[in-house]
């Protein structure tokens, strides 16, 4: 292996010299021959039926080159990837999802035409120019409102506005322990709605080729591929071999870049009517209300205990918000990626969740950084914290006495997984050690004298990551598989070509799946090129989320890698004229064991090319090998998170002392990219327990439509974080690398401990997120007023 | 009404023909095929448009390219010179200051201009100073680390 | 945007002849242009009073500054003469937005905008400044008339504000947490003519006087004047980020914390 390059070095990322002198190419950095550009005229109002539209004036405007409608557009509909059952077995209701609105809007930003300019100022202005004429209906806006009987129906076909009730659990076993618990802890919690705000706002080009009758579309995608078979096959049935999809570089995603989006269609679509190369770009504000948001859930969990405070069932009731469409992936995230993660790090042996999902006039929500584990990580470790101040334990204590041993791995839990390792812990002790526990009461003295309130708080996490087997989730409503592809291309001279279907947006596989390459071939990192992003190029793919890309998409490639090495084990041992089962692959080297007889990597794919002293009749030449990889199992990355923080009273400020994170990867590839990805996780479950949150009226009008009122965390708001590996990793038992995956711990993991710190600070119970200066006052001030009594 | 505008950029005269209402922004990426500098946002706050206009970091976004006339503009693309990255770009390398690189531009362009008015700052002045500049990838931890060595660097 | 046309002024005459009708003038843009941007507006002509030399600079007059409307918040930050004369209005322009706003917005234009989150009309009031205009000079109690309204009449330009030195003076801002502007921003300043505190980013109207906190804090310039005095929430904005009475209090204690930090 060339030194400092293979698995496990903090290899320094080869994407960044493009980004760093402004060479990366963005979507939008994209502009093709002819360019037009597209508007998308989009409702104002969140429930309305659309009376009348008038093209006159817009049609009149310079530059003006094409609008559409939905009258214009009869296409398919968008579709949703994962049919979920109600506990009666009944299919979940399914409405429509219109690429343009066909007779209804259903919420503020729901595109009701798209103008095409010669320049983008045209199109906005002629976009400005567009009459709809509206008839305004009420609208069903919060979760709570929309199932109160009587409410504003978002569907017809949806009564009370719901989409599903589904359960998953022994409810009898769960009704059974309750009725003998010593103690019942008992928590109402929301999980505040947020808008994944990528710093890329979302784009699209669509071109047309008349010469070949092919459409290419770039597109800022998590899975281009994914795009082509949604858009292919449901919304414009054009064949997967007519439609190219570029994904190039993205400008971050966090699950809001996975969804196919009716801008996508329309442009594509569009470019074949025109037949010009069309590109939208998001506004800002466009993004506020057209990208799909996240969370949004309403819960009551209930954790049944012994007397000695070891959980014996949990009960969980959650409402989740659908928003007004089923968006791509949204039925999955409050169940499958939800419920199956309630029995967290613990031995709880009953476990019941329902859900209702349900319809309101508000942009759908989908998958955000985490989907659906963060919802289950904050209320499972928010609700282990109130079962430790009705036991009166320490909250530490209380998790050690609960968590799964390392010597019952696999574990079988009581809602779908199993875990196949784990040491929690290991993380918990590492966490403990690195935030000083036991220094902590003289901490929160210091402070007092201060006039500050300090309080710490703690949250050990599990999540199922390395999306998925396909089999599992296919029997469980998924209409995909989940496997992943990879092909490894050999050149004449050794040099190699990767093509995956994983793609990066951030996450550095250019690197990370060239240190793969660079262990298992020992062929240098310069040598070594990683494609991604672009269905022209790659033969398949099922792109990049859930963390899944090194636990799959890696996998794959070591498959492949495999396949490479085994063919040119055939090629050394035909021109060393040895056994084939005598050629050990090693260091770059086909050796034949115990001599010194060797042949290099490079000569050996040099003769794959040039095949004059070849096995002929037993192998084909060249040297390039694909392969797919459907995972076994889930892989399930765990750790312990700690907070600490100072709050004024005066104010309801909260400063966040330290964040210490120790973290199980298992094998990890690259420590350093590793760790950034948990720090931005850990920002952003920060931003949502302290400053995030949507807010819409009770119109449905968007009251966090920019920056000025969503509160995005700046570098001011964090301290810098403390972030360790655990020293006992417990490698993934099932894929090729021992990975887990890293990119969404740090978003399940903070949120449940800094609000743990707060409460813990202000003495309280619960606290809904996010934690604002307001609602820290009043707590705060409340306090001060118990002190008093 | 189209009007002509001249200014440098990275240190080479261009001018093009503008309507009015032209953001400098779009005439750097649109007109110049400058695409390094990047928009995030529509209410001025995300700071990836910054750039460097007479030597002081402000946002491309919010300013007319026609009062940019006569200005003499950086961008990241005339930051590295002779292949040779800028040491705040390095720094951004060696210590894994970006993740998705969209905000990238931006932050180092306020981050030299942060350097130019402090040469050695704390972690408390550098978290401040990136009040207008939003990442969504790396929770700002290694833009501070590396800014912190990129000053110093740049010594 | 929409489309409009665009005119470098040549003077502050020049400037004050264009700026009729439907034309706005542009100083820094670091409101107008977001807010054209959003379509907000549609002036039919921007008149650029970015050329204008003489209206940049900064001049210590009888120990107290006047600066020039088109000196950036930047360079009143970074001023000696600043600094050694009203340091809380060096630290207040210091705290202005952000470092890319602070290198183009204007003293001039965030008063002229009247913004009623902007910090610089609480100097003003506070300081108990002097507009100085193309036509005539107006002090800053009458010149702030309420939301985005000033006494400016159609034509009139900004040239410089003149600020009086106080004997001590500090300005506290709670931030809005999403925008950054202020939540709650309270300028104390204690004149020769008596205490003045000036409160902007609360009120429904925009900057205002807190005449309750300037009667106790005459008896006694210390934070602890104020702890008997009430702060009513009526008349007070609430909207998604803070309740009136989240600011009332706020108003008190951010008051409190700049009678303290005065100098």
């Amino acid at each position: 292996m060339p030194e400092g390059t293979g698995i496990g070095a903090s290899v320094r990322r080869r994407e960044d010299a493009r980004f760093l002198t402004g060479s990366g190419t963005y979507t939008d950095d994209i502009n093709r021959p002819g360019q037009t550009y597209a508007v998308m005229v989009r409702s104002p109002h969140a429930h309305a039926k659309i009376k009348k539209i008038d093209k006159s004036k817009a049609s009149a405007m310079p530059g003006f080159v094409a609008c559409f409608t939905g009258d214009d557009m009869k296409v398919g509909g968008l579709p949703c990837g994962w049919l979920v059952k109600n506990q009666d077995g009944t299919p979940m209701v399914e409405p429509p999802h219109p690429v343009l609105a066909q007779e209804y809007v259903r919420h503020v930003g729901d595109i009701v035409a798209v103008v095409i300019g010669e320049t983008k100022q045209q199109a906005r202005d002629a976009a400005d120019a567009l009459v709809v004429d509206y008839g305004v209906m009420p609208a069903a806006v919060s979760l709570k409102e929309a199932v109160k009987p009587g409410a504003p129906q978002v569907w017809e076909q949806a009564k009370g506005n719901i989409c599903y009730d589904w359960g998953l659990g022994d409810k009898a076993a769960v009704d059974a322990a309750f009725a003998k618990a010593a103690k019942v802890a008992k928590l109402d919690l929301v999980n505040n709605r947020l808008i994944p705000n990528a710093m890329e706002p979302r784009a699209a080009i669509g071109e047309f080729d008349r010469a070949t009758g092919d459409y290419t579309l770039y597109t800022t995608s998590q899975n281009p591929h994914v795009i082509r078979l949604l858009m292919g096959a449901f919304v414009l049935s054009i064949p997967e071999s007519k439609l190219r999809i570029v994904a190039p570089d993205v400008g971050g995603g966090f699950g809001s870049k996975i969804f196919h989006y009716a801008e996508e269609a329309i442009v594509t679509w569009a470019t074949g009517q025109i037949k010009k190369p069309i590109k939208w770009t998001a506004e800002r504000s466009e993004s506020f209300m057209s990208d799909a948001h996240g969370r949004d859930h309403v819960s009551h969990a209930e954790m049944a205990m012994d007397k000695d405070g070891k959980f014996l069932a949990l009960r969980v009731e959650t409402l989740a918000n659908m928003g007004a469409y089923l968006s791509t992936f949204s039925t999955c995230v409050p169940t499958y990626l939800y419920a199956t993660l309630l029995a967290g790090v613990y031995t709880t042996p009953a476990i019941f969740c329902n859900v209702k999902a349900v319809f309101t006039n508000t942009v759908p929500v989908d998958a955000y950084r985490g989907a659906g584990r963060p919802e289950a990580t904050f209320m499972l470790e928010r609700l282990v914290d109130v079962c430790a101040k009705e036991m009166k334990m320490d909250p530490a204590e209380i998790r050690r006495k609960n968590f799964i041993q390392p010597s019952q791995f696999p574990y079988q839990t009581p809602v779908a997984l199993q875990y196949d390792t784990g040491n929690y812990d290991a993380t918990l002790d590492m966490a403990l050690k690195m935030i000083d526990y036991k220094g902590f009461p003289a901490r929160k003295e210091a402070a007092a004298k201060k006039g500050k309130l300090r309080g710490i708080g703690i949250s050990c996490y599990i999540e199922a990551c390395g999306i998925a087997p396909s089999a599992v989730v296919g029997s469980l409503g998924a209409r995909a598989g989940l496997y992943e592809c990879a092909n490894v291309r050999v050149h004449p001279t050794g040099s190699v070509s990767i093509f995956t279907g994983s793609h990066a947006h951030g996450q550095g596989h250019e690197t990370t799946f060239a240190q793969v390459v660079s262990e298992k071939l020992g062929v240098p990192l310069e040598q070594i090129d990683i494609v991604h992003g672009d269905t022209g190029k790659i033969a398949f793919g099922m792109g990049t989320y859930g963390s899944r890309s090194i636990a799959v998409g890696g996998a794959a490639l070591v498959k492949a890698l495999d396949k490479v090495i085994a063919k040119g084990k055939k090629i050394a041992a035909h021109l060393m004229e040895a056994s084939e089962k005598d050629v050990e692959f090693k260091d770059g080297k086909f050796q034949v064991a115990g001599t010194d007889k060797a042949k290099t990597f490079g000569e050996v794919a040099l003769t794959a090319y040039v095949p004059h002293n070849y096995p002929i009749t037993e192998l084909e030449p060249g040297l390039e090998e694909q392969a797919f990889y459907d995972p076994l199992n889930f892989t399930y990355p765990s750790g312990c998170y700690i907070a600490e923080v100072e709050i004024d009273k005066d104010t309801g400020t909260i400063e966040v002392a330290r964040f210490v994170a120790s973290d199980d990867f298992g094998k990890i590839i690259n420590p350093m990219i590793v760790e950034g990805q948990v720090h931005g996780g850990i920002a952003q479950g920060l931003g949502q327990a302290m400053l995030e949150t949507c807010v819409y009226d009770k119109d449905g009008q968007l009251l966090t439509g920019s920056y000025n009122d969503y509160a995005m965390p700046r570098a001011d708001d964090f301290p810098s974080f403390e972030v360790q590996h655990s020293d006992k990793p417990t490698p993934c038992t099932h894929n090729p690398l021992g990975v887990k995956g890293c990119g969404e711990a740090g978003a399940i993991g903070s949120p449940p401990a800094l609000i743990n710190a707060i409460c813990n600070a202000l003495g309280v119970g619960h606290m809904d997120m996010p934690a604002t200066n307001e609602k820290i006052w009043r707590a705060a001030n409340a306090h001060a007023a118990r002190a008093a009594e | 009404m189209p009007t002509t505008v001249s200014m440098t950029v990275n240190g080479k005269k261009v001018s093009g023909q503008v309507e009015p209402r032209t953001l400098l922004v779009q005439f750097i990426r649109e007109t110049l095929g400058l695409t390094g500098t990047h928009v995030g946002c529509d209410t001025s706050q995300c700071g990836a448009c910054v750039v460097h206009v007479d030597g002081k970091s402000v946002k491309s976004c919010t300013m007319l390219a026609a009062q940019a006339e006569g200005a003499n503009v950086l961008t990241i693309e005339g930051l590295a010179t002779d292949g040779k990255l800028h040491p705040m770009q390095e720094a951004f390398r060696e210590h894994h200051g970006l993740q998705c690189g969209f905000c990238t531009p931006g932050m180092v362009m306020s981050a030299i201009d942060l350097v130019k008015n402090n040469k050695n700052p704390s972690e408390h002045e550098i978290r401040e100073w990136l009040e207008g500049n939003i990442c969504r990838c790396t929770g700002y931890h290694n833009i501070v680390k590396a800014i912190a060595a990129g000053a110093k660097a740049m010594a | 945007m929409y489309s409009f046309e665009y005119q470098k002024a040549g003077s502050v005459a020049d400037a004050a002849k264009a700026a009729t009708g439907e034309a706005k003038l542009v100083a820094g843009g670091m409101t107008l242009i977001p807010t054209l941007k959003l379509r907000l507006a549609q002036p039919s002509k921007l008149v650029d009073l970015g050329g204008l030399k003489d209206l940049v600079g900064i001049k210590a007059e009888g120990g107290g500054v006047t600066i020039g409307a088109m000196t950036t918040h930047a360079a009143v930050a970074s001023s000696a003469e600043v600094k050694k004369a009203i340091p809380a209005l060096a630290a207040l322009a210091a705290g202005i937005g952000d470092p890319a706003v602070r290198n183009r917005g204007t003293i001039g234009g965030s008063v002229a905008n009247n913004d009623p989150a902007a910090d610089y009309p609480a100097a003003c009031v506070a300081l108990g400044a002097t507009i100085v205009t193309s036509k005539r000079k107006i002090t800053a109690d009458d010149f702030f008339k309420g939301l985005f309204e000033t006494a400016l009449e159609e034509g009139e330009v900004i040239t410089a504000i003149s600020f009086p030195a106080p004997e001590k003076a500090a300005y506290m801002k709670f931030r809005n947490p999403a925008s950054r502007y202020a939540l709650v921003g309270v300028f104390v300043a204690k004149t020769k003519g008596g205490v003045r505190v000036a409160v902007t980013g609360a009120g429904e109207g925009g900057v205002f006087r807190k005449k309750s906190f300037e009667e106790a804090l005459g008896k006694s310039f210390a934070g602890s004047a104020l702890d008997g005095v009430k702060v009513d929430a009526k008349g007070l904005n609430s909207d998604i980020h803070a309740s009136a009475d989240y600011r009332a209090h706020l108003i008190k204690v951010m008051a409190k914390r700049a009678v303290d930090a005065a100098k």
